[in-house]
């Protein structure tokens, strides 16, 4: 609570910073506010800035070495006042104090930028360091080259990644072999067969399924897709028993990934000249052998750009298979089977009760960090492949 | 509409080719083309010249039915080639446009080889059935299009490779790949710097010996440089038509005179 | 071939040639045409499935009785004393309701053969003695007197009427008896039991297991809602404040090059790593609680970002250059160009991209399982700004809880569940579209 005391503690006196600088300001010139560099207001914010930031500064550094101490917050507001004091004096009409307050509204825009890159790094670090601690208690080659997932409450558990690497790879393939296709078809008739009215109708039909959180994908395999395949496709050809399987999670992910592929290509499509298409109809192609042997090769690597970032969705997805796959780590072929995915064991590796120093629980990490290095590769690819072909057309 | 062949006041080329009468052109509301007639002779340069939005470009995609592309371009009026209505409904737009080839302003050749994109045509239109006789065709097209010389080494090349003047020698070759009849050109040297607007206009001027062409030009010194025949766009309507040197040294209407001079335009 | 000038081919004949090719053209366009259908059916079955079993989440089986509150069991000692009243265990009250019950149905001459007392009590929710002494509670003067009610009927009583359970499935069922059902048919004749709308759902917090019937969203929507309001605080401060840093001010060099590298690669790392950062880094490493909206908040800020600034971004482009030439020709900084003249014209777009952004995190499900959102709470977050460090739900994860518990009953409550959350959604949205069809400024 220090600590909240603390920052309420500055907060008055900044506030109380912003009109004696302005005041003080305006006494030395005399009243005469054209006589000042800059508006009155500027040399109030210009001592707030000055007053606030050194303060700010010792209280991070103090936080971060020795959490919040009385004698702390003492020297924190000690160092604001003396700030205070310090900023009044410099204010004189002479005083450049725009500058002053941009370079430090500057500073705060950069310090917001930089948040991406310390997400990006606290994503990094924190999972490579707990996954170091999985790899002092468990070796990293039973990780990597292990076929059984077999957790143990008591311990000695098998930690192998490849039944789950391979779940992942089946389910996010059926889902890319669904969604591929019909999001491609979709954005080509969209693009270049509908009408204004058709497209201004159906368009936003299609985008709703990608605003459909994915819980509800989730629950839309638990309850209707999955007992339909059990019931019409798994039992009658003598292929499982279970509503939840790679099939189940597939079929719904493919669904999901429709709009997130259709609206990439539509896009990729939009940016191909129109004047290859004149081109090719002037030679008295039809539009069909236009798209399929000029556009679409023109396109083709946005499209494979596109291709790659629903991998990327599809890799990472959690919830559709914690409801859809199942929970059991197999290496079948079979689709009708219930496996599971990385992300199935993350969430129930740390959700349970487990001792969080077990390798039960650590092993979790060293999942994610493989999951954020194997997405990582795709997105990154993808993204320097989109690039390249927009610079192409540009 | 045989009668019109008679009509013809062709004295640079014999036979009429393309005959068009009461054309109009609607786009989106605006009125583009109004009241065109006109006979495009065969084995002869057309060109067809005025103002920008003049309507001339319009014109000349009606002549391949590439306004049908257009969601709401709407085209009325007769055009006959060799006789044959071309709205007629059993006329197939693929087939029309495979007898009347174009090319386009700005070089447009596809993201494929330069063997690719010449063969394209004959491959969508199944005009070859041997490997041997589609190699002979892009032969002989890239050859009309003298480009041959240049690309022989690099066939198999992206067509997007070459220089801006070969690119559009590239589309022309494409376009005679076809067998078209006639060649609708749309302001075919806008985008190419002089030496190779040169090499492209005596190419057109080869090209007349075999095809009747028809080209949209900006430039009034290219349309006398290439052109036996003349017509002056001006405002949707087609305000003369005749034969290149008499327009230009005797034009018939004060319109025209004012465009050559530079008076409008 | 033959040479190509010599071939007068008559346009009014077609080859057999072209009408393949025009074969070929209509079945590419029906593949078109069947791409789009299978989206808008898949659609269409999603909605179908939620709405068809969520809609029953809306309505619920009410018993309507009169309840003889006896002083004997509810306060022995006579003197209305608050704390020996609330010693009195729910227990003590579910025998006076199930007392006043089968007096009810006796007076009513209703048949009941094959029927115990506790059959016939067993089709009131076992949430009802707690409806009941929270009533008593409240105002100890009801005591002695007899009080008209309405109680929550049995689960399974509720599902019955909803056509979820027959008398069939009851047979095989331990918690019910098909004479119940028939009991619970002739009450509905009666009057005395009613299908009512639900008001519950929406504001009472999650019940146990046994109880489906009572469980509600109340804990879950505050939960989210308090997230949403960190999210908005902080994600959209940061994410104008990228923005424009990226857009206006930054110089090219390495930092701002990783920095868009690091923004366009968030914008895809899968959801469950941002879990993974919230656990070790917000729980683990800084001790915030768990199950706290902060936590999630927090971490979902962190999500959202990328999607902020990258709107953000497209809309201080879409500002003509010559409003920021104008403005500094006349003197102003590039600073205040910015936030005098850009930033304004800019604002729907930002806007815009903010509710998209929230929208998507308020679906959001996977991270906030990984940070203990998932646990049973029953207890009203308190308010802000304690209030965001209290236990709480989430929307979405009360969504999967409901999901994971073994009574059917719970997979109505979770589509119902569902049914909230999109038209949250819905409405968002709705609003995003309003907001740009309104402000947008075509340059």
């Amino acid at each position: 609570m220090t600590a909240t005391w603390t920052l309420l503690t500055l907060l008055v006196i900044a506030a109380a910073s912003f009109p004696l600088g302005r005041a003080r300001a305006l006494a030395c010139a005399g009243g005469d506010s054209c006589a000042l560099h800059s508006l009155p207001r500027h040399y109030g914010w210009a001592s707030v800035l000055l007053t606030l930031g050194p303060a700010l500064v010792l209280f991070v550094l103090l936080e971060m070495t020795a959490p919040a101490t009385p004698a702390g917050s003492l020297a924190v507001v000690a160092c604001a006042l003396v700030a205070l004091a310090w900023a009044l004096r410099r204010m004189h009409p002479g005083f450049r104090a725009r500058q002053t307050v941009e370079r430090g509204v500057l500073a705060l825009l950069m310090l917001a930028a930089c948040v991406a890159i310390a997400t990006t790094a606290g994503i990094v670090l924190s999972m490579l360091f707990e996954t170091q601690n999985f790899f002092a208690q468990y070796g990293w080659r039973e990780f990597f080259l292990s076929a059984t997932w077999a957790p143990r409450f008591q311990g000695d558990s098998d930690l192998g990644i490849l039944p789950l690497l391979w779940g992942t790879l089946y389910i996010s393939l059926i889902a890319l072999v669904l969604a591929v296709p019909v999001g491609l078809f979709a954005a080509i008739y969209m693009a270049e067969y509908a009408g204004q009215r058709f497209r201004a109708i159906v368009k936003p039909g299609i985008e709703v399924l990608a605003g459909i959180p994915t819980i509800v994908y989730g629950l839309f395999a638990l309850i209707t897709v999955g007992p339909l395949l059990r019931d019409y496709f798994a039992q009658p050809l003598g292929l499982g028993s279970s509503g939840s399987s790679v099939m189940t999670a597939g079929l719904v992910m493919g669904i999901m990934l429709i709009p997130f592929v259709s609206s990439l290509s539509d896009d990729i499509i939009a940016q191909v000249p129109q004047s290859l298409r004149d081109g090719s109809l002037g030679l008295g192609a039809t539009r069909s052998e236009t798209i399929r042997q000029v556009v679409v090769p023109a396109a083709l690597p946005g499209i494979v750009g596109a291709v790659l970032l629903a991998a990327s969705r599809a890799i990472g997805e959690t919830m559709i298979v914690v409801l859809g796959a199942g929970a059991a780590a197999k290496l079948n072929l079979n689709p009708f089977e219930a496996m599971t995915t990385i992300t199935v064991k993350i969430v129930s590796q740390l959700t349970g009760d487990g001792d969080f120093a077990a390798p039960e629980t650590l092993v979790a990490f060293a999942l994610g960090l493989t999951l954020f290095a194997i997405t990582l590769c795709l997105n990154v690819l993808a993204l320097a492949i989109v690039r390249k072909y927009r610079e192409q057309y540009e | 509409m045989e009668d019109t062949l008679t009509e013809a006041p062709g004295t640079a080329a014999d036979t009429t080719k393309i005959t068009v009468r009461g054309l109009q052109v609607y786009y989106a509301g605006t009125h583009a083309v109004r009241d065109v007639d006109v006979d495009i002779p065969a084995k002869a340069v057309t060109a067809l010249i005025g103002p920008s939005g003049c309507g001339k470009s319009t014109f000349l995609r009606c002549l391949n039915r590439m306004n049908d592309t257009i969601p709401d371009a709407r085209v009325t009026g007769e055009i006959c080639i060799d006789g044959e209505e071309i709205h007629d409904a059993r006329v197939d737009p693929v087939q029309l446009r495979a007898k009347v080839g174009m090319v386009f302003q700005k070089p447009n050749p596809f993201p494929k080889s330069i063997r690719d994109n010449v063969a394209y045509g004959p491959k969508i239109h199944g005009l070859t059935r041997t490997r041997a006789e589609l190699n002979e065709v892009v032969e002989k097209s890239l050859r009309r299009a003298a480009l041959w010389d240049e690309v022989k080494d690099r066939l198999d090349a992206p067509g997007t490779g070459l220089s801006g003047g070969q690119q559009q020698r590239l589309c022309i070759a494409r376009a005679i790949a076809t067998a078209p009849e006639i060649l609708l050109m749309d302001e075919p040297c806008s985008a190419l710097d002089p030496i190779a607007t040169a090499q492209i206009e005596e190419l057109i001027d080869e090209l007349r010996n075999r095809f009747a062409v028809v080209i949209v030009t900006h430039s009034m010194q290219q349309a006398a440089r290439v052109s036996q025949r003349t017509a002056f766009f001006h405002l949707g309507r087609m305000v003369e038509y005749g034969d290149t040197g008499e327009l230009f040294t005797n034009p018939a209407d004060p319109r025209t005179e004012s465009y050559i001079t530079g008076r409008i335009g | 071939m033959s040479d190509q000038a010599a071939r007068p081919i008559s346009l009014l004949k077609r080859s057999g040639h072209t009408a393949r090719r025009h074969a070929a053209e209509a079945r590419f366009r029906t593949c078109g045409l069947g791409a789009i259908l299978i989206g808008l059916l898949a659609l269409a079955m999603l909605l179908a499935s939620v709405l068809g079993s969520g809609l029953g989440a809306f309505r619920q089986t009410y018993i309507h009785l009169p309840i003889h509150l006896d002083e004997a069991a509810l306060d022995k000692s006579g003197n209305r004393d608050p704390k020996a009243l609330k010693k009195v265990t729910t227990i003590s009250y579910g025998k006076v309701i199930a007392a006043s019950l089968n007096d009810t149905v006796l007076q009513a001459g209703i048949a009941t053969q094959g029927l115990t007392k506790d059959d016939i009590a067993g089709i009131i929710s076992r949430e009802a003695p707690a409806q009941v002494r929270d009533m008593v509670l409240s105002d100890t003067d009801l005591i002695g007197k007899t009080i008209q009610v309405r109680l929550l009927a049995n689960g399974r009583i509720d599902g019955y009427l909803k056509g979820r359970i027959t008398a069939a499935t009851a047979a095989r069922d331990s918690n019910v008896s098909p004479a119940q059902l028939q009991l619970a048919d002739v009450m509905m004749e009666r009057g005395l039991m009613s299908l009512d709308f639900n008001a519950a759902f929406l504001t009472a917090p999650d019940a146990s297991d046994q109880r489906p019937e009572a469980a509600g969203l109340g804990v879950a929507i505050l939960g989210s809602a308090y997230m949403m309001l960190i999210v908005l605080a902080l994600a959209l401060p940061i994410g104008v404040a990228a923005s424009i840093y990226l857009e206006e001010f930054a110089p090219k060099n390495g930092l701002t090059d990783l920095i868009e590298v690091n923004i366009s690669n968030l914008a895809a790392v899968p959801s469950i790593v941002f879990g993974i950062l919230g656990l070790a880094i917000f729980i683990n490493f800084a001790g915030l609680p768990h199950s706290a909206p902060v936590v999630g908040g927090l971490v979902l800020t962190l999500m959202t970002l990328p999607t902020i600034i990258i709107a953000t971004r497209a809309s201080l482009k879409a500002v003509p250059p010559s409003i920021r030439q104008a403005a500094q020709g006349l003197g102003a900084s590039r600073m205040q160009a910015v936030f005098h003249h850009v930033l304004p014209l800019a604002a729907p777009g930002i806007l815009t991209g903010a509710i998209l952004g929230l929208a998507q995190a308020l679906g959001e499900t996977a991270p906030l399982l990984l940070i203990g959102m998932v646990a049973f709470v029953r207890e009203y977050p308190g308010a802000p700004p304690e209030g965001l460090f209290d236990p709480a739900s989430a929307l979405p994860v009360q969504i999967y809880n409901w999901t994971q518990r073994a009574d059917p009953a719970f997979v109505e409550r979770a589509s119902g569940a569902i049914i909230v959350l999109l038209a949250f959604l819905l409405f968002m949205n709705a609003g995003a579209i309003l907001l740009r069809r309104r402000f947008e400024r075509r340059w």
